[in-house]
C-alpha cells in the first residue's frame, strides 16, 4: 500500500515537471518531436534510478558516519556527472544500439536538475533503498508522461496559426500551463 | 564592447530567463512571491559572481580536458556557502526556497557563464559580466514573483493593497507557466524596441 502511494504520488500528484518544476530545461528543449522525447525519457529513467541508488549509498555509508553531511551538494553533483560519463563509456562498448538511441541525450542529463532533485528528495523523505528506487522510477515515469504528452501537443502546435509574438517558447509555456492545470485535478489523490 | 554595455546587457538584451531561456527551473519553482524571487535571484547572483571570478583567475591552471568538472566543484563550493549562510541567518527564506538552493549548482546559467565568459576573458570583465547577468536574473525572478503575487494574492512584497483572496491559480503551478509566457512576449518586444 505504501509503495502504491509513492508511485501514484510521484507520477500524478507531485509530477516532477508540472508540479515541482524540476527538469524544465530538457522539457522545453527536446520536446519538439515525440520520438526524441521518448529517447530523453529513457535516458532520464536509466540515470535517475542509478543516481538515486549511488547517492543513497554515499549519503548513508560515507557522509552520515563521518559527520560531513554539509558536503552533500558537492559530492552529489560530482557523483552524478561522473556517473553519466561512465554510463556513456560503458554503453558505447556494451550496447552500441542503445548508445545510438540515448547517446546525444546523456551529456545533457548532467545539468538536468530532476536527477539531483530526486536524489535530494530521497534523503529528505528518509526513504530506505527500495522505497528510493521505486520513488526514482515513478518520478521518471512522471517525467516521461509529461514530456511525451507535451511533445504530442507541440507537434500539432507547429501547424496552428499562433499570433506572431507568441510563436515558439511563449505558446509552448501556455500549453505547459494548461497541462499543469489538468494535473492539478490529481491533487489530494493520496 | 564597453564595460557599461557588458554590465547592462543582462537586463533586457540578453536577459538570462526571458531571452536566453536559461535557469527556468528556479524561475518557475520559487516565484510564488516577489520576496522569494528576489531572494533566489540574489543567492544566484552571489554564486555566479564567486564562480565567475575564481574561474577567470585560475583559468590558466585548469587543463582544458577537466575544465567542466573543475567548474562544477567551484560552483558547488559557493552553493554550499550560500546554503549554510542562508540556513543560519534567513531560515524562513531557506524553507521557502527549499530544494532549489542546492539545485543552483545545476543551473545552466551559472555553468554557462563560467564556460562562455569566465574561462575566456580577464577578471574585471568577468566580475562585471557576472554582476550584470546575476542582477538580470534577479530582476526576472522578482518580476515573475511580483506578477504572481499581485494577481494571486493582491499584494506585493507582503503589502496587501486590495482586500480579498486573489486568483489562487496564479500562485499555483499553472500561473507560473502562463505568467512566464507573457513576460517572454514583453521582453521580446522590449528587446526589439531598444535595439
Amino acid at each position: 500500500m505504501e509503495y502504491i502511494a509513492i508511485v501514484i504520488g510521484a507520477i500524478f500528484v507531485n509530477n516532477i515537471v508540472l508540479a515541482q518544476f524540476l527538469g524544465i530545461c530538457p522539457y522545453m528543449g527536446v520536446s519538439s518531436k515525440v520520438s526524441t522525447s521518448v529517447g530523453m525519457s529513457g535516458a532520464v529513467m536509466f540515470v535517475m534510478t542509478l543516481a538515486t541508488v549511488v547517492t543513497y549509498l554515499i549519503y548513508n555509508y560515507i557522509l552520515v558516519p563521518f559527520g560531513v553531511t554539509y558536503l552533500q551538494t558537492i559530492s552529489y553533483i560530482l557523483v552524478i556527472s561522473s556517473l553519466v560519463q561512465m554510463v556513456e563509456i560503458i554503453l558505447k562498448k556494451v550496447s552500441p544500439a542503445l548508445f545510438q538511441a540515448l547517446g546525444i541525450f546523456l551529456p545533457l542529463i548532467t545539468t538536468n536538475c530532476a536527477i539531483m532533485g530526486v536524489a535530494l528528495l530521497t534523503v529528505q523523505n528518509e526513504f530506505n533503498l527500495l522505497q528510493g528506487v521505486v520513488f526514482a522510477i515513478s518520478h521518471a515515469i512522471g517525467f516521461a508522461l509529461a514530456i511525451i504528452l507535451f511533445a504530442g501537443i507541440r507537434e500539432h502546435l507547429d501547424l496552428m496559426d499562433v499570433p506572431k509574438g507568441m510563436r515558439g517558447a511563449p505558446a509552448a509555456l501556455v500549453v505547459a500551463g494548461i497541462l499543469a492545470l489538468a494535473f492539478m485535478g490529481f491533487a489530494g489523490l493520496v | 564592447m564597453s564595460q557599461l554595455q557588458n554590465f547592462t546587457k543582462g537586463f533586457i538584451k540578453e536577459n538570462p530567463v526571458y531571452i536566453l531561456l536559461l535557469g527556468l527551473c528556479p524561475a518557475l519553482g520559487v516565484t510564488t512571491s516577489a520576496f522569494n524571487g528576489l531572494g533566489m535571484g540574489l543567492a544566484t547572483t552571489f554564486v555566479l559572481l564567486g564562480s565567475n571570478t575564481v574561474v577567470s583567475i585560475i583559468k590558466d591552471l585548469i587543463p582544458s580536458k577537466v575544465r567542466i568538472p573543475s567548474f562544477i566543484v567551484i560552483i558547488a563550493s559557493f552553493v554550499t556557502i550560500v546554503q549554510l549562510t542562508m540556513e543560519a541567518f534567513l531560515p524562513e527564506l531557506f524553507d521557502a526556497l527549499g530544494l532549489f538552493i542546492p539545485l543552483i549548482v545545476v543551473n545552466c546559467l551559472v555553468l554557462g557563464r563560467a564556460e562562455a565568459f569566465g574561462s575566456k576573458k580577464d577578471t574585471l570583465s568577468s566580475v562585471i559580466d557576472a554582476l550584470g547577468m546575476g542582477l538580470g536574473f534577479a530582476l526576472a525572478l522578482t518580476m515573475l514573483g511580483g506578477l504572481r503575487e499581485i494577481l494571486g494574492s493582491y499584494s506585493l512584497f507582503g503589502y496587501k493593497f486590495i482586500p480579498g483572496d486573489g486568483m489562487l491559480v496564479f500562485v499555483l503551478a499553472p500561473g507560473a507557466f502562463i505568467g512566464m509566457a507573457y513576460l517572454i512576449v514583453l521582453f521580446n518586444y522590449l528587446k526589439k524596441k531598444t535595439t
